[in-house]
């Protein structure tokens, strides 16, 4: 039995934990939401200096050739930062996009320019409060340019490359595909929007007769999609956790500090069983995402329900300890100066990024009953 | 990342693999956790016991003096988890070698040990454990029933009361108190005895479910030798909590219906014209309890993973108990649901599924309280693994006899 991660990762995890102690303590996370910085560009480089926006990228690529594993403990670290760093876009989402659905030329095009930091990159499914599917995707493809909206799009203010998913009417199958677009370019307008994680930029993106290069994925669009956003729960799942730890430190710290009626609060049963059911909330969600990673590592057959279950757990601990972080704190927790917002604000960006979690819920559902048919 | 074993722990697997397959009884009527004697299962019980005590495996971890395997955690794991692919009748020992005889083996001497010790181990002889009283719950030092010297014996006069197996049981570990004049944990002395010794009156529990799994157990002068006193007078907590600590070790929640029952379930029945399954609620609730179910299966590799390296389980380990609990009665109550009024039957020969969920939900009533209330279970968490501080406690320094016992 060896349902952990190696002494190799833990030690990656060490170190990226303590650059980000030193590099990106809370009151960088409040500069970034107290200006009209998208994002902090001394960590960032901080982290492209370590390597780590080349994780997952091969070796042939300028990258450090590991695995999703590596990606899963820096997620962790990231999360209890609260970075505000475009890593999840960079990194996960637009990186794994590329080296599954990339051509050749596309793949030695940008990765080793998303390895190197050179560029950042995002990816960009939804268009409106509507949820996407198959057939609603109006953004669409043709003659090597993309037209439509795509919003809310995280770091879509600055980021350099967006992997687009698009209507390709050209296309067989469904019609989905996904397509590379630089985003420096006079045909796309960007509009920076108002957010509840102000340390998380999201823009709206607009395309009008954009350059695009089109992907190499398959007749099932859709289902190509779909394998993004299950890497993507895993990951995020990740960051999550470690967010919610830091909410559930928090917590244990104030209980301990703050006294009322002549006691610490943490003394309180009401208290304790609260900060008791974080830490529940947060094992159970540790150990399906950990099954999640095994699966991404594996490409096993369950990674599909693996990632869905991982991101319902995490989703609902970093949720909860989020909330209850500050309901913990009492009044002071609602103040501006306060850092219990900064996991607030942030578990609603992770737990919408990837869609709503009833829908995932229902495709957890979905994945029980054709496993049970087989 | 994986769940394989190491080499050396497949080849313990395949030398248990063999000794299964050539001696365990492939009879269903043997099926299984039983804690009822009727219809043979204690003889068939012990007879398993016994051959599993000749060839090392009924306590694997204990040292080879009193008939263990020396071996390691994951050892008794893996060899629990080919058993359970047999129907054979466990349970009955459960107490004694998972809490009793251990108390023993640390606090008893030589010559009590060499006495005691193989004869559980073997199933000749069944112990139980008499802590819980009327009064005494979940503040287990609360206790009342006492016990005063009388030469060198000890007379003990009170009541115990959830005593598994208290009536064919041979042998019990009691707490008792021996001096209220000083505060509660003060005043506790601990003893094994001879559940036949005279004064000693059994009465079986009827619990809602209509089963009958405990006792209660009545001490009328029960005369017992003080050379049966484990500890010095009035250090019987300290030994207790040498018992309590194997307590988490030794209950559990037993299998259950979990989602895989209710998804069948919610295939069958049907809501609003269409079946269950096609309930988005209904969805939600299956993938809430999914994400449950896996995550306590998912929390217990990562524990046997300390234990395959030799290291002791990390505190995620005390979350099982608090979580299954809970999720054993809401999920039974939510299938009951599904079968509108139907939902009330419980004959097996009427009731959808058998009425499993109608059993459970019964029986899940007494699983949150057993062996941990969830409101305990959630003070360990918040107290061992978190460092909150102890609620406030009016009774640690008063003596005894002072403190308020109604209202």
């Amino acid at each position: 039995m060896n349902f952990d991660f190696s002494e190799d990762q833990k030690l990656l995890k060490e170190q990226v934990a303590r650059y980000l102690s030193d590099n990106c303590p809370i009151e960088v996370v409040r500069g970034v939401l107290e200006s009209d910085d998208y994002y902090s560009s001394s960590v960032w480089k901080g982290l492209v200096d370590l390597g780590l926006t080349g994780t997952t990228i091969p070796e042939e690529y300028g990258g450090l050739g590991l695995g999703p594993l590596e990606l899963c403990v820096i997620a962790e670290e990231i999360g209890r930062a609260s970075a505000p760093v475009p890593f999840s876009s960079s990194v996960y989402l637009a990186t794994e996009a590329l080296k599954l659905f990339g051509t050749d030329l596309q793949k030695e095009n940008w990765l080793p320019k998303l390895a190197s930091g050179e560029i950042i990159g995002t990816f960009a499914l939804p268009e409106s409060a509507i949820e996407p599917n198959a057939n609603n995707i109006q953004c669409s493809f043709s003659s090597n340019a993309i037209s439509g909206v795509k919003m809310p799009i995280p770091d879509g203010s600055y980021a350099d490359i967006c992997i687009t998913v698009v209507k390709n009417k050209a296309k067989g199958g469904d019609g989905v595909s996904m397509a590379i677009v630089p985003l420096d370019n006079s045909n796309v307008t960007k509009k920076s929007l108002s957010t509840l994680d102000q340390t998380r930029n999201h823009a709206e993106l607009t395309f009008n007769k954009a350059e695009a290069d089109l992907m190499n994925n398959s007749d099932d669009g859709w289902s190509d999609v779909q394998q993004i956003l299950d890497i993507g729960a895993v990951l995020i799942a990740f960051e999550q956790i470690g967010g919610a730890e830091a909410s559930l430190s928090m917590a244990k710290e104030y209980a301990l500090d703050r006294f009322a009626f002549g006691r610490q609060i943490g003394s309180y049963q009401a208290i304790k069983h609260k900060l008791a059911d974080m830490y529940i909330k947060i094992e159970l969600a540790k150990s399906n995402s950990y099954f999640g990673a095994m699966m991404l590592n594996d490409n096993g057959s369950d990674l599909k329900i693996a990632a869905a279950a991982s991101r319902v757990a995490a989703t609902d601990a970093f949720n909860y300890a989020a909330q209850e972080n500050i309901q913990t704190h009492g009044g002071i927790g609602f103040t501006w100066e306060a850092n219990t917002q900064f996991y607030y604000r942030r578990s609603q960006v992770l737990g919408l990024a990837l869609g709503s979690i009833a829908s995932w819920k229902d495709k957890l559902v979905t994945q029980l009953e054709e496993k049970n048919i087989n | 990342m994986d769940f394989n074993d190491t080499p050396e722990e497949n080849s313990f697997r395949l030398e248990v693999r063999e000794w299964l397959k050539n001696n365990a009884n492939q009879d269903k009527k043997s099926s299984g956790y039983v804690l009822d004697e009727e219809d043979g299962a204690l003889s068939r019980a012990r007879e398993w016991q016994a051959k599993k005590a000749e060839a090392g495996y009924a306590a694997i971890t204990w040292p080879e003096e009193y008939g263990g395997l020396g071996g390691t955690s994951i050892q008794s794991v893996i060899y629990s988890q080919e058993e359970a692919k047999y129907s054979v009748p466990t349970g009955f020992f459960d107490i004694g070698l998972g809490m009793c005889i251990p108390t023993m083996m640390a606090w008893a001497t030589k010559e009590q040990n060499e006495r005691f010790v193989e004869p559980a181990l073997y199933g000749k002889e069944i112990w139980c454990q008499l802590f819980s009283e009327p009064s005494a719950g979940s503040d287990v030092a609360g206790i009342r029933t006492k016990a005063e010297k009388d030469g060198d014996d000890w007379i003990i006069n009170g009541q115990k009361v959830w005593t598994s197996g208290a009536h064919y049981c041979d042998f019990g570990i009691i707490v008792v108190r021996t001096d209220p004049n000083v505060p509660k944990h003060k005043g506790l002395s601990f003893f094994f005895l001879d559940m036949k010794s005279p004064g000693i009156e059994i009465k079986p529990i009827r619990q809602i479910s209509g089963g009958s799994n405990f006792n209660e157990v009545f001490f009328t002068d029960v005369r017992v030798p003080d050379s049966q006193r484990l500890g010095e007078v009035g250090e019987g907590w300290k030994v207790a909590l040498t018992t309590l600590m194997n307590e988490r070790l030794a209950i559990g929640v037993p299998k259950s219906a979990d989602y895989p029952s209710l998804t069948q379930l919610a295939k069958d029945v049907v809501l609003n014209n269409k079946p269950a399954i096609k309930n988005d609620l209904v969805r939600s609730k299956i993938a809430d309890w999914y994400v449950q179910s896996e995550g306590l299966k998912y929390t217990k590799m990562r524990s046997l993973t300390s234990l395959s390296k030799g290291e002791t389980p990390g505190p995620e380990s005390s979350i099982g108990k608090v979580v299954s609990a809970p999720k054993m009665q809401d999920l039974a109550s939510f299938a009951m649901d599904l079968q509108g009024a139907a939902g009330i039957l419980n004959d097996p020969d009427i009731a959808l599924m058998h009425s499993i969920f109608q059993n459970q939900w019964m029986s899940a009533a007494g699983y949150r309280i057993a062996g941990g209330t969830d409101e305990i279970l959630r003070n360990i968490v918040a107290e061992r693994v978190l460092g909150l501080p102890q609620d406030v406690r009016v009774d640690k320094t008063a003596p005894f006899n002072e403190l308020a016992t109604s209202r």
